[in-house]
């Protein structure tokens, strides 16, 4: 691809971008300059890499040492040291948590090493404006494949036989779903893809639209063919600048190499794809509400059946598939639905992409064969829990899931077994919560999440999750009653069983979940007025246990208020009458003294 | 170009109605380009007066009364003026989960403003925002743009000072 | 693949033609399912979600007012879980606002959720009122708008919207903030609205009710009346709704043509006339300045004798004929005839040109 000596792949997602990886690449730049390496060392800036937790972060090529934490003043020396004199930087290594080990090399990080790429394959390794590089990895093969070598049923039959299901979250076969719709008579049809990410702690999405949008253009183009849709949208949260304007650029070359238009390849077949871009509701992730906000409309959902795949956008026969599951596609028509097949469990084939996030030493972006066990995920992977504290739970499936705890950790990631504890696969927002973690407070951050989100069209979500809403706050306030669990269960299951659309019948999950692991929380909450975990302030006292106080002064430091007294070598008293509980005395007493 | 009578308003100048009759020329002819031109028209005001959103119906040959519906129903879409300083806070559970409560309320104790507020002077305007996914930086905010990550209470007043 | 169409209810096989939801075919052979936000006429929304059923095979409940039946579907529509849910929403619906006060409220007894609630004896308590975030808005004329009664089932959007095409309402806001709005979301008098009123008549409960329904008795104490709006030619069907033999309301008959339930503003509101004093209710003949009380016969008599004298006087050109809206087509008809033929002039015009 190029002559030079040294490609430095300099991370470009949305969390990096944050930690300053533009100030650091322009720096670099500079430098590379003035020491007269610019001819030989390039520097490649790329999709998110996933370990967004210690961003910047970059890939020295072809070396694979990895480098992270970087900053604008460690320039000099990096270039000095590593490019100049050939010795890698010990001090930009990633380390080890559990036991201090420097690692130098990606593929020998735990993070990396326990992943299996697929879906994000080229994450990392191309520049994703380039649509050559894009091409090099074999990109567009597979559309190639598709349009000149099989017919619409070929296509469907491969990824019948992957196995593939949709990684939106309900995780339905997606070759069944392209069946329905390639049997749907009409001229007229549509593939859309959903890049409306709006579970909170779900990232998974954005990154690879970032990293490699070109292959879920390809994935598009592939399922045109299979379904013969002559128009594609992309609805995406506008909150994705990045990913718009990258996916912009894509979708510009891709046409200029007459890979998206009319006659693609020379086959005869014309496709198109626009972008739309979502303005702020979660419920447009429901597919029959995005089909009305591309339409213009409220994103109200809409009764099913009829099916997207008979009557969806413009009533037109539609098929509508998330970000992650189109990425899957180029690959599984170059190398075989068999191929895609052959990992996994029985009834969950391939990889998934999850986010880690929360109390969790790695926190980034991964992909993980289908069957890995959870614990593996979060301790193998994620590294653990930080500062010492012992895991609580994990949350898949966002507002639609639930937690994992403990004692379930060894579930396999797998649809069917994530079900059976109560969670859900979900798109894949994992997020890890601590012993300091309050799950009453927890499925209350849900219900009001899903209360705002409730796009008020049926009874049971609008006025039931309002409901739920007001039990857990009275819960969370400590004035939670006898009776008040009961209401809760009989308010989830009437909203699951009722309600109109996906959203609603699993807006109950995060409080059924935690009702099933964590009964005893509530039951305290009510009937003791105590949060064991200390995060429902009303429950709180704002009072120093003299015992467990250690005099350290600390909460007197991290005081906003002045409403803390300390001296050296005495107990630390916290004046009620200042005191804004704001829990910055909580967040800093290491040692539990304050209640 | 539009034949629109134009509305007074105090807050869209000239040069907003000239972009905004653009912008409908451009897409009233496209099925559900709706959203896309409130969009764009509150980019180029700052928000959405109620007299705009008329005037972008009657435009794109819609009902009043469904345009105000989308409107309403999008939260990107504001119909009241913001702060010269807009702080996004990231709700997201990653962040909630790191302690995005106790960042918002320091910044309420601080400007007495709580979500969707904006302070009397127009100074900064608090909006609590879906998961920005930047969960890497989790507690996370955004002020005019600018990402703020794993940040601690304490320093968040701070860092607010620099923007006036 | 030809499937007979039926579709088994409660043990029951039913024939359907394809595209019927499960709540038509129930219907029609008497199965009851209860509903509320359904409307005739109207495209189903499955909003309300009282229509609930257990369809076998399904993962939840569906609703009957949307699905459509399909060969060899097996339906419940009542069981120990279906009535679990529907007496939650009603329960639901009966704290979500104000709906405490039936013993002053105009709908009492012309209200589906006071049936729904009667029906499966469900007394709000449970849960807490919520206060309406909304304030009562009574300023318009002909229509009182109480959001603290609105169930957001969105008959009145669809009757505004689908029904009259007047698309002066639609859903404003989102979740538990949802509003029915106008443009701007302003008061119906400064909208577009036209006050035909129809929302009122499709509205279950008390959230939409006529200006003057405080002073006027409540439909269900009235005793229902079938005429034919006097207004225009048109003859839309109407129910008067009477009281100690003066009209308190006027709604639309829904099973008659031309109108099937529809009116406009000045059929289902503007009946003040009927029980005016001012009325008149003989034809007044002045003389000497003063009005007195005459026949038919003596007043037309005195008509045909005036007419007669001044084409006479002055030729049939000086007389011309306005006839009105009020009349029918064929009474319209009659008087063109009069004045050509008989009076035998062209002036001949009508109210509806103004």
């Amino acid at each position: 691809m190029s002559k030079n000596r040294i490609q430095l792949m300099l991370c470009g997602g949305t969390g990096c971008h944050s930690t300053g990886s533009k100030k650091f690449e322009k720096a670099l730049q500079q430098e590379l300059e003035a020491k007269g390496l610019a001819e030989e060392i390039k520097i490649v800036e790329t999709g998110c890499n996933g370990f967004c937790a210690v961003g910047p972060v970059m890939l020295v090529q072809p070396e694979g040492i990895f480098y992270q934490k970087l900053k604008v003043e460690d320039v000099p020396y990096l270039v000095e040291e590593h490019f100049l004199k050939g010795r890698p930087v010990k001090k930009f290594f990633f380390v080890e948590q559990k036991n201090k080990a420097t690692i130098p090399h990606m593929n020998d990080i735990p993070f990396f090493s326990n992943q299996v790429y697929r879906a994000m394959r080229n994450k990392g390794v191309i520049d994703p404006e380039v649509i050559d590089e894009y091409i090099a990895r074999e990109g567009y093969f597979g559309a190639a494949k598709a349009l000149n070598e099989m017919t619409p049923e070929q296509v469907v039959e491969q990824i019948k036989i992957s196995q593939l299901r949709g990684r939106g979250g309900a995780g339905f076969p997606t070759g069944m779903k392209w069946a329905f719709a390639a049997a749907s008579p009409g001229e007229e049809k549509y593939v859309l893809c959903n890049a409306d990410e709006g579970d909170p702690g779900a990232f998974m999405d954005r990154s690879i639209l970032e990293s490699d949008p070109h292959a879920v253009l390809e994935g598009m183009i592939i399922a045109a063919r299979a379904i013969n849709a002559r128009q594609g949208y992309i609805y995406c949260r506008t909150e994705y600048q990045l990913a718009i304007r990258r996916l912009d650029i894509a979708i510009r070359q891709a046409k200029e190499y007459g890979l998206l238009g009319e006659n693609i390849l020379g086959s005869g077949f014309s496709f198109n794809i626009d972008i739309y871009q979502g303005a702020g509701a979660f419920v447009c992730g429901e597919e029959t509400a995005l089909m009305r906000s591309i339409e213009g409309k409220r994103g109200m959902p809409r009764p099913r059946p009829p099916f997207p795949a008979h009557k969806g956008l413009w009533d037109k026969p539609t098929i509508l598939n998330n970000v992650e599951t189109l990425a899957n596609i180029p690959q599984i028509i170059i190398k075989g639905g068999a191929w895609y097949a052959s990992i996994g469990t029985e009834k969950s084939k391939g990889t998934k992409v999850f986010a880690l996030s929360g109390d969790v030493n790695n926190i980034g972006l991964v992909e993980v064969p289908m069957g890995l066990p959870i614990r593996k995920l979060i301790y193998d992977i994620g590294g653990g829990i930080p500062g010492g504290k012992k895991f609580k739970a994990v949350q898949l499936g966002g507002p639609s899931g639930g937690c994992i705890p403990e004692h379930k950790l060894d579930t396999p990631i797998d649809y069917e077994e994530i079900t059976k504890v109560g969670a859900i696969m979900g798109s894949g927002g994992a997020i890890v919560m601590d012993e300091n973690t309050c799950m009453v407070d927890m499925a209350r951050f849900f219900m009001d999440f899903i209360q705002d989100e409730s796009c008020g069209k049926c009874t049971p979500c609008r006025e039931g999750t309002r409901r739920m809403l007001e039990l857990l706050e009275k819960i969370c306030h400590g004035e939670g009653q006898d009776g008040d669990i009961q209401s809760l269960e009989a308010l989830a299951e009437v909203i699951g069983q009722s309600a109109l659309c996906g959203l609603g019948q699993t807006a109950a999950n995060p409080v059924l979940s935690t009702l099933r692991f964590f009964r005893e929380e509530y039951e305290t909450h009510i009937k003791e007025k105590v949060c064991p975990a200390k995060r429902c302030v009303a429950l709180l006292k704002f009072e120093v246990n003299p015992e467990m106080c250690k005099k350290c002064g600390l909460c007197f430091k991290a005081c906003p208020s002045e409403a803390i007294a300390w001296k050296k070598k005495e107990v630390a008293v916290i004046d009620k009458s200042k005191c804004v509980k704001c829990m910055s005395c909580f967040d800093k007493c290491k040692f539990d003294a304050i209640f | 170009m539009s034949i629109l009578t134009r509305p007074s308003h105090p807050d869209i100048t000239d040069a907003m109605w000239d972009k905004i009759d653009e912008i409908i020329d451009a897409n009233k002819d496209i099925a559900g380009s709706v959203i896309g031109v409130l969009r764009m028209s509150q980019d180029a005001v700052g928000y959405l007066p109620v007299e705009l959103i008329d005037y972008i119906a009657e435009g794109m040959n819609l009902p009043a009364s469904q345009v105000y519906g989308v409107a309403t129903f999008y939260a990107l879409f504001s119909l009241k003026p913001k702060g010269r300083n807009i702080i996004k806070a990231c709700t997201g559970t990653a962040c909630y989960v790191k302690g995005i409560k106790e960042i918002l309320s320091h910044i309420t104790n601080k400007h007495g403003i709580k979500e969707g507020e904006t302070t009397a002077d127009r100074r900064f305007s608090l909006e609590g925002v879906r998961c920005l996914g930047a969960c890497g930086l989790a507690p996370v905010m955004i002020v005019s743009e600018n990402i703020h990550g794993n940040l601690k209470p304490d320093e968040v007043v701070g860092i607010l000072e620099n923007y006036k | 693949m030809n499937k007979p169409n039926i579709i088994v209810i409660n043990g029951q096989e039913y024939l359907f033609t394809p595209g019927e939801t499960i709540l038509t075919v129930a219907r029609r052979n008497n199965v009851d399912i209860p509903t509320l936000c359904h409307m005739k006429n109207a495209t189903p929304t499955g909003a309300c979600r009282m229509c609930v059923v257990e369809v076998q095979g399904a993962r939840s409940l569906m609703a009957a007012c949307t699905v459509p039946a399909g060969p060899n579907m097996v339906v419940r529509t009542e069981s120990e879980l279906i009535a679990k849910a529907r007496r939650m929403i009603i329960e639901l619906m009966l704290t979500s606002g104000n709906h405490e006060d039936c013993l002053v409220c105009p709908a009492t007894g012309d209200c589906r959720l006071q049936e729904l609630a009667y029906k499966y004896q469900i007394k709000a308590g449970r849960f807490p009122k919520t206060k309406s975030r909304y304030d009562l808005e009574a300023v318009n004329p002909f229509i009182i708008r109480n959001f603290s009664k609105c169930l957001a089932c969105g008959r009145c959007v669809q009757a505004c919207n689908e029904v009259q095409v007047n698309t002066a309402i639609d859903f404003g806001y989102r979740g538990a903030r949802t509003k029915i709005i106008t443009k701007g979301d302003r008061t119906l008098k400064d909208s577009d609205c036209v006050f035909c009123g129809e929302c009122i008549q499709v509205c279950p409960v008390g959230a939409l009710i006529p200006k003057d329904a405080y002073k006027k008795a409540r439909i269900c104490d009235t005793k229902s009346v079938r005429s034919t709006c006097t207004y225009c030619g048109v003859g839309c069907q109407v129910n008067l709704h009477v009281k100690n033999n003066e009209v308190q309301h006027i709604t639309g008959r829904g099973d008659a043509a031309p109108n099937f339930g529809s009116l406009c503003v000045k059929g289902r509101f503007g009946f003040d006339f009927i029980a005016a004093k001012e009325r008149l209710k003989t034809p007044l003949i002045k003389e000497n300045g003063a009005f007195r009380e005459a026949s038919w016969d003596e007043a037309i008599g005195l008509v045909a004798e005036r007419l007669s004298a001044i084409k006479a006087k002055h030729g049939a050109d000086s007389l011309g004929v306005l006839t009105s809206a009020r009349i029918s087509n064929e009474e319209n008809y009659v008087v063109q005839k009069f004045a050509r033929a008989v009076l035998k002039t062209n002036n001949v015009d009508h109210c509806a040109r103004l």
